[in-house]
């Protein structure tokens, strides 16, 4: 019965860990708490022991597929092979037991780590300033959007009201636009699926604080007018925002500073190969010239002298976290970058690589609504006829995640292929011959899939409609 | 491939690349994994670990049980990403279910999303939350016995702040303004202080705000839950639950509300449904709240929650039962209650004696630094200096008596 809750496995009692026996006086709850602060009935919680924890929670493993058991190009996501060298690195005790309030003086081996990875990450970029605190991707995006709002604040120009965000934007752009308490307004696209510049001339005024872009974009397709987007804005005193999910594609390419973005984000766990672990926890670092750093968020990490020490800059949006950010993903980032060094080249050309061999092979049976050079990842539609979500069910069980489907929103039928420098020209071979082969495959068919899966489609609605969040 | 592709070299794959990077990166060269672990072993030594830690505010130096590795390294929860695709992802959907279930009954409260970032950002996506339901502008009433770094969180995300009276250790609700959109209690507060989270809910409903309790999952399990006594929504850092330090984090907030202000929730929720077979499965749930689907009009821009953590915290919860969750606490309770009232037979004073506290207090020292300092030479890592001759002390299941006695000792001979 694969589907019962841990809840069900117990019997009332039963304990799966043992602690230390007391070696003081007890002290009771009743005897320092009024009654009514108590606790009346205990939480309905699961009562297992060791063995049904394990052997639960590894069953549940088992109807999962990750990078370690498929090909998983789920565009935009970058799913590339997780090496456990970084998971080595975040498991050692001198970093694992570290309390976040020891005093500098007391973790200077971490605040090494943070100041090795800011200067990375400034290498990367070329931009300067790094800020690692924001603990995803969409707070990084949050967190430069907040640094925009606040630098017009500090300049007192209250009139710039609104961020503009293409209409290939991951979602997350135009709500954190939103949340930083921007209106947001979409830009249209030129005949290869990048931000139409004339449109652009004409939406920038005085109000733009910001323009979010992805580079390359959600297309897979690189900006090329990213520079004369940039003088557009910088015309009106707007700024570059650069989201960075993509930053896959451009490791020793293309460096934001010198297409004269302002500020970016990246996301450690895409592009520096720490885990997704089913929906986080990332890492959401962001870079920045001199004109938006004294807005970073505090802490940052500087050297003094032999020493390294948390600082808040001059005129800090304040804290994004509790505490330093996600320090352990930080570690698994700064590990992959030092068995890189200057060959993440290589680890971008891969990519690019492998997304234009897909590109060419599914040329002809699937359309390419962008067909020309792409970068790291490409967006294909099925054959007339067929369905984005039908092909994906197929590839399930053909047993391969599918690509992202569905997005970006302007292509109809998208499904958005990101193969990762990670996987080898014969895996790339299997899934090609998949996806001709789905092509092929009759619409009855497919609309049955999956079926080897551990469950069938499922009924999303009555989900939203019957609401049940718990045991 | 190349041939396939129809170009030359790679290089000319970046032929559109403008302006383009013909430098070389001025990165360090690359390290075998040996080389570059063996340098994080190096750095690690530069920290000063292994210590019995007395330090808490927010994060605590608790058992972290072997299981949860073992879980949260399977490949299966490590390499995969947010179960989109609901056919391949039942074990972390399912997981997430589980995680809510948890967290519903900890709280009291009906529905739990799958977490947000971390105890901060629940705190603060709770005062969001607070002022979307009031239809209010994002004002929130807070006392000093909010963690600081919470309160500061909130800031950046420009809610406006109104500060409750605080005094001998506890909040007066008494006069809540009537426009804010949610009345905030930590409990047990940043002083380890147990608050009156009832008193809390009715000043709130007095002026039709919403009450906010901040709570240490710990704690729930001999502390009345706040959604019995009339608290809205509860957050909080999951932490305690079975993550190591990791100086900061990766950690998980939590957050639970009542059914009926689900829709304003934000982040991810999973929930039970059937396959086409009828079979019993789970699926991302009113999924019409989100980012991906709203874009500018959604409750946030969260887009990950922390699987992985959270995983642990669930793995943490089945393993301790209700049981073992009380024992962790009273454990602690103990050893923290042994040690402040052998630091006050040595004639230090606690900062609020009349308040009651579970395992962490303020005691008062002549010199807090030189008091650290004094532990630190004795390995041991002391609490946090409060910057006004108190220092914060956290007491957990770790300690030992022999701990405690030489934490005293050493305090003791400084003064």
């Amino acid at each position: 019965m694969p589907f019962n809750l841990i809840r069900d496995k117990g019997r009332e009692g039963r304990r799966g860990y043992t602690l230390p026996k007391p070696d003081v006086e007890a002290k009771e709850p009743e005897s320092i708490l009024p009654e009514s602060a108590l606790r009346r009935e205990k939480p309905r919680l699961a009562e297992v022991d060791e063995p049904t924890v394990i052997r639960h929670y590894t069953n549940l493993s088992r109807e999962n597929e990750g990078i370690d058991t498929t090909f998983y190009p789920l565009g935009s996501c970058t799913m590339k092979h997780n090496p456990r060298a970084n998971e080595a690195a975040a498991v050692v005790p001198g970093f694992a037991g570290l309390h976040p309030l020891q005093p500098e003086a007391q973790a200077q081996g971490a605040l090494r780590i943070m100041h090795e990875l800011q200067g990375f990450l400034a290498e990367v970029s070329g931009l300067p300033y790094v800020s690692l605190q924001p603990l995803a991707g969409a707070q990084g995006e949050l967190t430069s959007i907040l640094m925009v709002k606040k630098f017009f604040d500090d300049a007192g120009d209250e009139g710039r009201t609104t961020v503009l965000v293409p209409s290939t934007a991951h979602g997350t752009n135009p709500a954190t636009a939103s949340m930083a308490g921007f209106e947001s307004e979409e830009v249209g696209l030129d005949e290869h699926g990048c931000v139409d510049v004339d449109e652009l001339r004409e939406l920038v005024d005085e109000s733009t604080a910001a323009l979010m872009i992805t580079n390359p974009n959600t297309c897979g397709v690189y900006e090329r007018n990213i520079k004369e987007i940039a003088e557009v804005l910088h015309e009106s005193g707007a700024f570059l925002y650069m989201d960075g999910a993509n930053m896959n594609a451009n490791m020793g390419r293309m460096r934001p500073a010198e297409a004269d973005v302002d500020i970016m984000h990246y996301n450690l766990h895409k592009t520096f190969s720490t885990p997704h672990g089913g929906g986080g926890p990332g890492c959401g670092a962001i870079a920045c010239s001199e004109d938006l750093a004294p807005f970073l968020p505090e802490p940052t990490v500087e050297k003094d002298g032999d020493a390294y020490r948390f600082v808040r800059p001059e005129k800090s949006i304040g804290r994004m976290a509790g505490f330093h950010g996600n320090f352990g993903q930080m570690l698994r980032a700064w590990n992959y970058i030092r068995m890189h060094g200057p060959e993440l080249r290589d680890v971008t050309d891969m990519a690019v690589l492998n997304a234009n061999y897909v590109r060419a092979q599914l040329r002809g049976t699937y359309r390419i609504p962008y067909d020309e050079l792409c970068k790291h990842e490409v967006v294909v539609q099925p054959p007339q006829g067929k369905k984005a979500l039908d092909i994906a069910k197929g590839l399930i069980d053909y047993g391969y995640h599918p690509p992202t489907i569905y997005f970006p929103l302007v292509v109809k039928e998208a499904m958005l292929v990101e193969p990762t420098e990670t996987e080898s020209r014969e895996t790339l071979d299997d899934f090609i011959g998949t996806m001709l082969e789905l092509a092929e495959t009759g619409q009855e068919d497919l609309e049955e899939a999956p079926t080897h899966a551990p469950t069938r489609r499922l009924d999303e609605t009555r989900a939203a409609r019957q609401l049940k969040a718990r045991w | 491939m190349l041939d396939a592709i129809g170009v030359e070299t790679l290089d000319d794959l970046f032929a559109d690349v403008r302006p383009g990077y013909e430098g070389e990166l001025d990165l360090p060269p690359a390290l075998s994994e040996y080389e570059a672990l063996r340098e994080v072993d190096a750095l690690a030594k530069e920290n000063v670990w292994g210590l019995p830690i007395f330090l808490g505010a927010g994060a605590y130096d608790r058992i972290v049980p072997s299981a949860i590795g073992a879980i949260i390294s399977r490949g299966e929860f490590l390499t995969c990403y947010t179960p989109y695709q609901p056919e391949i992802s039942q074990g972390t959907l399912q997981s997430i279910f589980e995680f809510q279930s948890m967290i519903s009954e900890l709280t009291g409260l009906e529905i739990s999303n799958a977490s947000v970032y971390d105890g901060a950002n629940a705190v603060v996506e709770a005062a969001l939350m607070t002022a979307r339901l009031t239809k209010r502008d994002p004002k929130v009433a807070v006392s000093a016995g909010l963690n600081p770094r919470y309160r500061e969180v909130i800031e950046t995300y420009r809610v406006e702040v109104v500060d409750l009276p605080f005094e001998d250790g506890t909040t007066d609700f008494s006069g809540v303004p009537d426009d804010v959109s949610g009345v905030f209690v930590q409990s047990p507060n940043f002083f380890g202080i147990v608050e009156d989270v009832g008193a809390a809910s009715e000043a709130a409903h007095d002026v039709d705000a919403l009450c906010v309790a901040v709570c240490d999952p710990i704690s729930l399990s001999i502390l009345e839950a706040p959604g019995n006594i009339g608290a809205d929504v509860a957050v909080g850092e999951a932490q305690p639950l079975g993550m190591p330090l990791m100086f900061g984090g990766p950690y998980a907030g939590y957050m639970a509300t009542k059914e009926d202000f689900v829709r304003q929730l934000p982040g991810r929720i999973a929930g039970e449904t059937i396959d086409k077979d009828g079979k019993l499965a789970y699926v991302l749930t009113l999924r019409g709240r989100e980012q991906d689907i709203r874009r500018a009009r959604a409750n946030s821009n969260i887009c990950t929650n922390q699987a992985l953590t959270a995983l642990a915290a669930t793995v943490y919860t089945a393993l301790m039962g209700p049981e073992g969750l009380r024992e962790v606490a009273e454990l602690s309770i103990s050893k923290a209650h042994y040690l402040a009232d052998r630091l006050q037979a040595s004639s230090f004073g606690l900062r609020y004696p009349e308040a009651p506290f579970l395992w962490e207090f303020a005691i008062e020292l002549p010199d807090v630094a030189k008091a650290n300092e004094a532990l630190l030479e004795a390995g041991i890592v002391g609490g946090l200096d409060l910057g006004d001759s108190a220092m914060l002390v956290a007491v957990t299941e770790k300690r030992t008596k022999d701990e405690l006695d030489a934490f005293v000792e050493v305090v003791a001979d400084a003064f």
